[in-house]
């Protein structure tokens, strides 16, 4: 078996796609909590600016999902197929939600019709909280285990994605981006719309830690095999622990009104969550709940070492490259919203 | 209907959906490069309008064709996970390239493209328009070699047996320069250089005719004609090559492309014809020893039919490869002729008064894009029964976990989406051209219309208001 610094090809690999997801999280978790929140701004002038503060950056941002799906499917191809196809529903509903979103950012401005632009803010609405939703009912699901036979195909019921614990999970995230998502909107906005959001990003946040404190009580509780590993190593502990500090902090730096700091500690709290999540998982990647023999782990899900070692020279010319102009990108519009007559 | 067939209905439909725009995408891309270079060089407010008028057009453009794009990355995974399982050593790498190098750079710089007039300098502009397009003719290198990937397999070996067989990659330019792979690319970027070149050709001609913006019309026509005209001229030699590359590789798609059955005799290249599957033969107004000539340089070497194919091996649906592959050929032929001439009336300054063919060019901008469509279907239809040529066969690539019923679900959802997104498109395509190109101030009246500012007030009132 390959191995650079220590670690084989495959664990890079998955340290790739997990930090390609956390990057998608951290970013388009704004974008999508921005549009969750979009409705509670009831003036025509406050919805454009909003909608202009991720305008120029939500497709660049979308593509990390692109790239993470791409990641999956050339690193796991197993565990993309079995993945892909135990959640068909939810996938396609994901999907069907992603055009809206998509295309409600896209068509609003188009027309000045009244009932126009109202059903475009609810379409965006609607469809930027069903994308975070059903991102966490699949990420719930992945959690706790889904069942998957010897080939790796998925043996349960068409509806089985939804229970318990998918759903909170759903929630949780849902309110995570809604908190995110305010706290970056109150950094690139003025005035009355800034005091107005001031208010929505306490509330959000609030939401937001209820909903986590349920969820771990709830993972303790019943979901024994999500905390083990870290059970195991009492170092760990610091991770869990670093993010319930971030969290903390959230709420001290929003009731300070800096912003900046309190959207750096929400990208932390992210990062750290989906740490965990690896931390947990490795080397598993679906956890089957037929037989653990069936588990589908880094090691025996992966593409050839040949193949995963072309992609890590890949990611590695490619990562920089996007670095670089992705900065360029946030760089040319950063500051407070500002429209002018291209804008949405 | 069983799976099989509901899946491939829903894979041909969802992307020949987005197949709709990406070409539009790359092609308009490359005239806004012109007309922006343009610009730089002349400093004509005339050409910044011009590319600004474009712009608007090219998000909407951009806007569904990355809506529709996402599907399919994630319908491999859905309906076809045994292909995903199979391919994924291969032509993961080649999405994922797709990815990194392609999409974050199209979309990286597409911001800057739209929105920032104001807050970049002008060369800094253009370098943002440049690399979208760049973006935007890599995403179609990546995609397409991984197409060209399943048509003529290269630099790979199979392991495994049975469900748990897979292809992985041996050597990776072999793959990305497998045989069929740069012929294609090319062909497929000029095939979009059309498709973009004539909506350009196609709003201008409307305007000359309503009498609307006649210098911007002129000037943008001029743009989209040079562009037309070249890629048209190339788009013949390039379609040569790639049918050279098919006679080579996949002889059976070959004969099912002129309906050719008989291995022993010259093979004929018909003008346009029907094939009959029960009589194993083909009528129709046909070059004697046509194919035979192209393929060999002979008119009578013998070129193998499909009668040398097992039938299970043969494409079935033959005529759809068949009509396809003609109505492209057809199309082809009429737009090298319709540039020329367009060209020559151009030259001679009598372009601008012939309203009859205006009228054809306003109508042509539907040409290329169906080309592109039969192109796409020749070369699919024509690769079965096989989805990676010669190693995986279509019905054996399917998601074991997926019923019908589940299919019939996510084909519904999508027809009823994509109808929608697709009258929309029409919708605010047509208001965008009604509008025009802006001038001076107009656009700043747009935003702050009497219209809106009601609005504006509205949305306020509303809450205030109890019922
Ligand atoms: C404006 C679009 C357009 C035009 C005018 C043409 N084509 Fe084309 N053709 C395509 C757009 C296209 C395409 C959509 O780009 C395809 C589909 C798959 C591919 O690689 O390119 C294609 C495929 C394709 C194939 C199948 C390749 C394969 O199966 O791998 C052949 C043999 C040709 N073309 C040949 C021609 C010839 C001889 C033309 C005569 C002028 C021609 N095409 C015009
Ligand atoms: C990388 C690019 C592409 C890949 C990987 C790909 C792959 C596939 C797959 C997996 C199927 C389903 C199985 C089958 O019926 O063969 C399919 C079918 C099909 N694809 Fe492609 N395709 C690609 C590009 C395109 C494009 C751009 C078009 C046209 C717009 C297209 C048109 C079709 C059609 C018409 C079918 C149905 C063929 C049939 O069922 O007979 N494909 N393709
Ligand atoms: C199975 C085949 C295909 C898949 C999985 C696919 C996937 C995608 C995805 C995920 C996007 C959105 C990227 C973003 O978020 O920016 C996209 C857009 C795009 N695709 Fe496809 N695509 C396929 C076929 C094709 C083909 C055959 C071409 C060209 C020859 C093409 C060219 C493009 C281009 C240029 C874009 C940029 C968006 C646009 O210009 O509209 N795609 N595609």
């Amino acid at each position: 078996m390959d191995t650079f610094l220590g670690l084989d090809y495959a664990t890079w690999w998955f340290l790739v796609v997990g930090a390609t997801f956390t990057g998608y999280a951290i970013l388009d978790g704004f974008d999508l909590g921005a549009g969750a929140i979009h409705l509670f701004f009831n003036k025509e002038q406050s919805r454009r600016i909003v909608l202009n503060a991720i305008g120029p950056v939500w497709d660049g941002n979308e593509v990390w999902l692109v790239i993470g799906g791409g990641a999956l499917f050339a690193g796991f191809p197993k565990v993309y197929a079995a993945v892909f196809s135990a959640f068909y529903i939810p996938f396609m509903l994901f999907l069907t939600a992603l055009i809206f979103r998509a295309i409600s950012i896209e068509f609003r401005s188009k027309e000045p019709m009244l009932w126009w632009r109202k059903w475009w803010d609810i379409s965006y609405c609607v469809s930027s909280s069903l994308v975070a939703l059903s991102l966490g009912l699949v990420l719930g699901n992945i959690l706790i285990g889904i069942p998957i036979d010897k080939a790796g195909n998925f043996t349960g019921s068409a509806w089985s994605f939804l229970n318990v614990y998918s759903i909170m999970v759903s929630i949780t995230t849902l309110a995570l981006f809604m908190m995110h998502g305010a706290i970056y909107l109150v950094m690139k906005t003025e005035d009355r719309l800034y005091a107005k959001l001031t208010v929505i990003v306490k509330n959000a946040t609030i939401f937001f830690v209820i909903s986590a404190l349920l969820l771990s009580f709830y993972t303790l509780l019943y979901v024994p095999h999500l905390s083990h590993r870290i059970k195991e190593n009492p170092w760990l502990f610091f991770v869990p622990v670093t993010m319930v500090f971030s969290i903390a902090n959230i709420a001290r730096r929003i009731s300070q009104r800096r912003y900046k700091r309190a959207f750096l500690h929400s990208c932390l709290v992210i990062s750290l969550l989906l740490i965990i999540v690896a931390v947990e998982l490795y080397p598993n990647l679906v956890l089957s709940s037929n037989d653990e023999a069936y588990n589908l782990t880094v090691q025996n899900a992966s593409s050839s070492n040949k193949s995963l070692g072309i992609m890590l020279t890949v990611a590695a010319i490619g990562v920089p490259l996007v670095a670089i102009y992705t900065t360029f990108v946030f760089w040319t519009f950063k500051g407070k919203v500002k429209l002018d007559e291209m804008s949405y | 209907m069983d799976v099989e067939i509901l899946a491939r209905i829903q894979f041909a439909f969802t992307i020949a959906f987005h197949y709709i725009y990406p070409p539009l995408s790359i092609g308009l891309g490359l005239c806004m490069v012109i007309m922006e270079g343009a610009y730089l060089k002349t400093k004509l407010k005339l050409y910044e309008d011009m590319t600004k008028f474009f712009t608007k057009i090219f998000a909407l453009i951009f806007g569904i064709g990355v809506a529709t794009g996402i599907v399919m990355e994630f319908e491999f995974g859905t309906n076809w996970a045994t292909y995903s399982k199979y391919v994924g050593d291969v032509f993961g790498s080649a999405l994922a390239a797709e990815g990194i190098f392609a999409f974050a750079l199209e979309s990286g710089f597409l911001g800057v493209l739209l929105f920032g007039w104001k807050r970049v300098s002008p060369v800094v502009h253009f370098i943002s328009t440049v690399m979208v397009t760049l973006g935007s003719m890599f995403s179609a290198i990546w995609i397409v070699v991984a197409n060209s990937w399943q048509q003529t397999p290269a630099g790979y070996h199979v392991v495994g047996e049975g469900l748990e067989a897979r292809a992985e990659i041996t050597d990776f330019w072999a793959m990305v320069f497998n045989p069929s792979s740069v012929e294609r690319i090319m062909h497929v970027w000029l095939g979009a250089f059309l498709a973009g070149s004539f909506l350009v050709i196609s709003i201008a001609s409307y305007y000359l005719l309503k009498k609307k913006h006649i210098e911007f019309a002129q000037k943008a026509f001029g743009v989209g004609l040079v562009v037309a005209l070249v890629s048209a001229y190339a788009q013949l030699f390039s379609g040569h090559k790639a049918a050279d590359v098919v006679a080579e590789y996949q002889p059976a798609k070959l004969a099912a492309m002129e309906g050719h059955f008989d291995s022993s005799a010259a093979a004929d290249m018909y003008l346009f014809g029907w094939v009959d599957k029960e009589k194993e033969k083909t009528n129709g107004i046909a070059i004697p020893g046509g194919l035979s000539f192209l393929t060999h340089g002979d008119f009578k070497a013998p070129v193998t039919g499909l009668k040398a194919f097992k039938p299970e091996d043969r494409p079935q649906s033959l005529n759809i490869v068949f009509q396809s592959y003609h109505i492209m050929i057809a199309i082809g032929m009429f737009l090298i002729a319709l540039t020329t001439f367009g060209a020559y009336m151009w030259w001679k300054k009598k372009l601008f008064d012939k309203r009859w063919l205006l009228l054809i060019f306003t109508w042509s901008v539907l040409l290329p894009q169906i080309a592109n469509q039969v192109g796409w279907f020749t070369a699919e239809t024509g690769r079965q029964p096989w989805v990676v040529y010669g190693l995986l066969r279509t019905s054996e690539a399917l998601s074991q976990a997926v019923t019908a019923e589940q299919v019939w679900f996510s084909l519904i959802l999508f027809t009823f989406v994509y109808t929608v997104l697709f009258a929309l498109f029409v919708f605010l395509l047509n208001r965008k051209i009604q509008h025009g190109p802006a001038y001076a101030g107009q656009e700043e009246d747009e935003i702050h219309s009497p219209r809106l500012e009601e609005m504006a007030e509205n949305f306020g009132r509303e809450r205030a208001e109890p019922l």
